[in-house]
């Protein structure tokens, strides 16, 4: 199968504000407005020029290694007993996430507006490591921000960053997690435009960044649906299934489907330790509408309009507002958003891990739990397509500290046929 | 933007002020304090202080959770009003009880959310209500503000400023001079604010070059923090903006019993050149 990223695809656009309906937009310091400008102008002239299609996609076959398989999920979808379930393996990609897609996009596209320097901001960590690895293959200096809370828990991240030559600069404001990472992305690219792009890594900020990383992500349902074609006999599943942080792997998967009526289209957003404001980052149930990060969406804020902090187990979902275009589609009936706790979301890394042999991230485990509620109640011959946007190595020491922490492992038993196994957290030691 | 929808300040606002001191051949001064800093109590004695010590028009900053724009020190001095209780109700409280004592024109300086989750409408309103002159969103360009916050403000009176920065276009510097009212604010850096000890030395030409394409007063600020770089920029513009180096003052001076009168002091000096 031939890499084809659907770059000069126009449709579900926004306006040319970046609105979505009224989301979106461009709400940013003066000082970046013509940066912006002129970041739409190249992406828009870039996007549809042949050469530079070509180049990306072929790093993305043989540096990056798309397309990653579309996986049949046998022995998860026996234990569930319903609907089959298929893994979209975002998670083999080179760097271990769906970052890279978006980050190398932008690289490549800096490299051509002539930036000598990158930044980014992180969470989990990877799309940190994807934008240092575009950075190093390109030849470009890298500086990623990162909250030291992030920082402590993703610490081989850290150094991963570091041994490909990028600057991992620590951020000590606010909660020292993502938003406050973007905090200073902002900040540093407030005084360096003239030679630094600024790689920003999911479907929020100002226009042009939703639609930008959407686009360079839009390659995964691209590619699932020829896929699924062939392995489930129909392009299209009956229920798709994402984790939503920022939203970037979501609306990649999403987008191949937003003119499917018959699919339904699941966010899931991160639960955390419960409803109570601060304990979560599930923006759909708790959210208001705000303004943060150059676009107004959901936003998970103070009756004062004072964005407040979040939890959740997963470093990458762990943000208060949410990319506009899924506020949008939400509105239009398009996308449904779930949450799943921090609780579910480990039982689904130890229920994927145990049945199928593969160590999810925490943020794809959300998604997984998903997964373990829906399947049941669907008949077998329905197809509930899965985005494993990542891998859940960097995740290991996370998950053994909660295991510890919540009194020894949470435990699966390895089914031997249907029915069999539980997915529950009983504590029972091995 | 082709049609100019001008109001003018009210009676003793914004305009009256820079009017004021342009008849006395001079540039406005213009200090910016986080309102809540280091605590809500201290805040109108801080204020009184830039009075006395010369303020023309004071620009009171909204504390936020994320101030993309602002470097080191606002970000902190945000932080501690934000620990001490501050926020936007609080903030128009206190110009509702102080503004007419203070007799200055006061711009909110804030980030666009806190005015967003009050609602436009009913925050311009309570803003006229309390006295606020102008208002001045940092991430709130022209693009987004024409549509969103200005008519509200504009029917309650109240002005709207806009910012202009090194890298506006020409077509930016029109947009954003015809929808101000008041005067319009100059960055001169293209950085986050804080405290240089350079201006730029291009400062002048391109004050000029503002000047050039807009009616209003041009305030310039970002980075001035010494009487020196008052002086040499109330050269070329309208109004001198000094925030920084104030919060900075604020913090060093947090626990001071005398924190009011060390701020009157450090604004007479920095003003002094100002009245020649």
């Amino acid at each position: 199968m031939k890499v084809r990223t659907p770059l000069s695809a126009t449709a579900m656009e926004p306006d040319e504000g970046g609105r979505y309906g009224v989301y979106g937009g461009r709400y940013a310091p003066e000082t970046l407005m013509a940066p912006l400008e002129e970041l739409s102008r190249s992406y828009d002239r870039l996007r549809r020029k042949r050469t530079f299609q070509r180049r990306l996609n072929h790093l993305l076959e043989h540096y990056v290694g798309r397309p990653t398989p579309l996986y049949f999920a046998e022995r998860l979808t026996e234990h569930l007993g319903g609907a089959r379930v298929y893994l979209k393996r975002e998670d083999l990609l080179h760097t271990g996430a769906h970052k890279i897609n978006n980050a190398l996009g932008q690289v490549l596209l800096a490299k051509e507006m002539g930036k000598t320097r990158i930044i980014a901001e992180t969470g989990a960590g990877q799309h940190g490591v994807a934008t240092a690895t575009a950075a190093a293959l390109l030849g470009l200096d890298c500086v990623v921000y990162m909250g030291e809370e992030d920082m402590r828990r993703q610490r081989l991240n850290v150094y991963r960053m570091q041994l490909l030559g990028a600057e991992v600069a620590p951020v000590d404001a606010g909660s020292q997690t993502l938003k406050d990472a973007i905090n200073e992305a902002f900040r540093d690219w407030v005084a360096s435009f003239a030679d630094t792009h600024y790689v920003l890594g999911t479907v929020t900020g100002p226009e042009p960044y939703p639609r930008m990383v959407r686009q360079f992500h839009s390659v995964i349902g691209a590619e699932a649906r020829r896929q699924l074609r062939r392995l489930a006999g129909t392009p299209d599943p009956d229920v798709a299934v994402a984790c939503v942080g920022g939203g970037s792997n979501a609306m990649g998967l999403f987008s191949a489907f937003l003119d499917r009526p018959d699919v339904l289209l699941v966010g899931v957003e991160a639960g955390g330790r419960g409803p109570a404001l601060g304990d979560h980052a599930a923006r759909f149930s708790g959210g208001t509408l705000g303004v943060l990060h150059g676009a107004r969406t959901l936003v998970l804020q103070d009756e004062e309009g004072q964005v407040v902090g979040t939890h959740s187990v997963s470093a990458g979902l762990d943000y208060p507002a949410v990319g506009p275009e899924h506020v949008f589609l939400h509105g239009e009936g398009q996308i449904e958003f779930t949450s799943a706790t921090d609780q579910e979301a480990i039982e689904g890394f130890h229920l994927l891990s145990a049945t199928e042999g593969i160590l999810p991230a925490l943020e794809s485990a959300h998604a997984i739990a998903e997964v373990t509620r829906r399947a049941p109640e669907m008949e077998p011959d329905r197809v509930i397509l899965v985005n494993l946007s990542g891998r859940g190595d960097k995740d290991v020491e996370s998950v053994l500290e909660y295991d510890a922490a919540s009194g020894g492992r949470v435990s699966v038993r390895r089914p031997s046929g249907r029915h069999s196994g539980s997915a529950s957290g009983d504590g029972d030691a091995e | 933007m082709s049609s100019r929808r001008k109001r003018p300040s009210r009676n003793g606002g914004i305009a009256a002020s820079f009017a004021a001191c342009r008849k006395q051949r001079r540039s406005a001064f213009i200090p910016f304090l986080v309102a809540g800093d280091p605590s809500l109590e201290a805040t109108p004695d801080l204020l009184r202080a830039l009075v006395a010590g010369g303020a023309d028009v004071i620009e009171l900053g909204v504390a936020f959770s994320d101030p993309i724009a602002d470097g080191p020190t606002i970000q902190r001095g945000s932080h501690r009003a934000l620990a001490a209780g501050s926020s936007l109700s609080a903030v128009l409280g206190i110009v509702e009880r102080h503004r007419e004592e203070l007799g200055v024109p006061i711009v909110l300086f804030t980030y666009y959310n806190p005015v967003h989750a009050r609602g436009v409408g009913t925050f311009a309103a309570q803003a006229a209500d309390s006295g606020v002159d102008g208002v001045l969103c940092v991430d709130l360009p022209p693009d987004e503000g024409l549509r969103e916050l200005q008519p509200a403000l504009e029917e309650r009176g109240v002005d709207s400023i806009y910012l202009i920065a090194a890298t506006s276009t020409r077509e930016r510097i029109d947009r954003a001079a015809a929808a101000s009212n008041g005067f319009v604010y100059y960055t001169a850096r293209s950085d986050v604010t804080g405290e240089r000890e350079d201006l730029i030395p291009t400062l002048a030409q391109e004050v000029k070059r503002v000047r050039r394409r807009v009616r209003l007063p041009v305030a310039v600020g970002f980075g001035i923090s010494t009487p020196r770089q008052v002086e040499e920029v109330a050269k070329v513009a309208h109004g001198v903006v000094v925030g920084s180096a104030l919060v900075r003052l604020v913090e060093e001076n947090a626990v001071e019993p005398d924190l009011a009168a060390r701020l009157e002091r450090r604004v007479g000096e920095l003003t002094a050149p100002l009245r020649g």
